[in-house]
């Protein structure tokens, strides 16, 4: 079972609800898809951490055997070519390895060669796996590092597997969620939260995923993201306060579950919620 | 010898254009014909790497002169190979500043900023 918990911006408690869930689930896997800023680490403090690097193939050029065709150029979407005083250069860093450079060039000028653009770190805590996506400053795209989390955990299946998905609703978003069950949206209590809401509501609608949305820093009085919900006939699957000492354990990258009974109960009960739903979601399917 | 400045519209009167990459139009000025053309800039719709088709457009095109406000490290790096040297403009006018680099009163661009790739993100 793999739950993607996702929302269309950062700071709405991604980490806070999939970090907590996850420590609540016990035995269970937790993988971080934001492989542009991982955080979920820092509160799981891993042990017996072992680490993979994450390499792209990209091309390289033979400059004597180029013909000045310029296949190459004109095919790159990205312009990650120019040809310059008889001869391609490429600019590694806008490349988006797709080979197609390579495939084209009809003199074999471009070969592949491999590039690290990050990497993958597993360890344990308590039962939990954790997983960490690292993408190094400046490549394009993290994708195949978030592709390498999650086929890692394809022999799993068995335990539930928590995915900290990346903010917002772009490829990187899509990449992380594929697969997944079921998608949690978080939403803030704000106008801005709701807009936020709207992307990923429409994403995981785009992707036919059963979901539900858990409201964070709720507080007496309105939450237009609650409202929307209503409105838009989507399932509230929990509440999460807007509350001093749950900010505390946060912000000292304290897991609450392990550190507050109130927190225990609180994030058990939403996990009872979100296993009910998504059996049933796999029952009413087949 | 060919100069290129980037343009807002295909007019003289016009004012040079605040991209690189992304301009409109490029104006080429020569100076042995004292003619100027423009060229429509293919690169300005590009989804990624904009400054290096627009450069490598100039380079096809034989410019070797570049006056422009800014420009991004990746387009100064295919103009540097292509030894095409990049000034900075003063001001909007394509005209004065035709003017003033002829009269050498124009600087080389110091600053190659390192681009605008995901919007403003590290």
């Amino acid at each position: 079972m793999r739950i993607a918990v996702l929302s269309g911006k950062g700071g709405t408690g991604k980490t806070l609800v999939s970090v907590n869930l996850a420590a609540a689930a016990k035995r269970c896997t937790y993988i971080d898809c934001d492989v542009e800023e991982p955080n979920g680490y820092l509160f799981f403090k891993p042990k017996d951490v072992t680490e993979e690097e994450i390499p792209v193939k990209i091309p390289k050029v033979d400059g004597t055997l180029c013909n000045g065709c310029r296949k190459c150029v004109d095919f790159c979407k990205y312009n990650a070519l120019a040809y310059i005083k008889d001869k391609p250069i490429i600019f590694e860093d806008i490349c988006h390895s797709c080979g197609g450079c390579i495939l084209l060039c009809p003199e074999k000028a471009l070969t592949e060669k491999e590039k690290v653009i990050g990497k993958v770190q597993k360890g344990t805590s308590d039962q939990v796996t954790v997983y960490t996506g690292i993408l190094n400053p400046g490549e394009p795209s993290g994708i195949p590092i978030i592709k390498k989390l999650l086929e890692e955990n394809i022999p799993e299946i068995k335990k539930t597997t928590f995915i900290d998905c990346p903010p917002g609703s772009a490829c990187i978003v899509m990449e992380s969620i594929k697969d997944a069950d079921y998608c949690i949206l978080v939403a803030e209590p704000t106008l801005f939260g709701v807009h936020n809401l709207n992307m990923v509501y429409e994403l995981v609608k785009l992707f036919n995923k059963p979901f539900g949305v858990i409201l964070n820093k709720c507080l007496d009085g309105e939450n237009p993201s609650e409202k929307f919900c209503l409105e838009k006939n989507i399932r509230i699957i929990g509440r999460i306060p807007f509350d001093n000492e749950l900010g505390k354990l946060n912000s000292k990258a304290e897991i609450a579950v392990r550190k507050s009974e109130r927190y225990r109960t609180i994030f058990s009960s939403l996990l009872e919620t979100v296993e009910k739903e998504v059996h049933h979601e796999t029952t009413s399917d087949s | 010898m060919k100069i290129a400045i980037p343009v807002d519209e295909k007019s003289l009167e016009s004012n040079v254009c605040i991209s690189f990459g992304r301009a409109p139009y490029f104006l080429i000025y020569n100076t042995n014909t004292r003619e100027s053309t423009f060229l429509d800039n293919s690169a300005a719709e590009s989804t990624g790497g904009a400054g290096i088709k627009a450069a490598q457009i100039l380079v096809d095109n034989k410019v070797s002169i570049l006056l422009t406000p800014r420009c991004g490290e990746n387009a100064a790096n295919v103009l540097k190979t292509a030894d095409v040297e990049i000034y900075k403009t003063q001001g909007d006018s394509i005209k004065k500043n035709i003017h003033d680099f002829i009269s050498g009163k124009l600087p080389l661009l110091d600053e190659i900023h390192p681009g605008f790739h995901g919007h403003g993100r590290n």
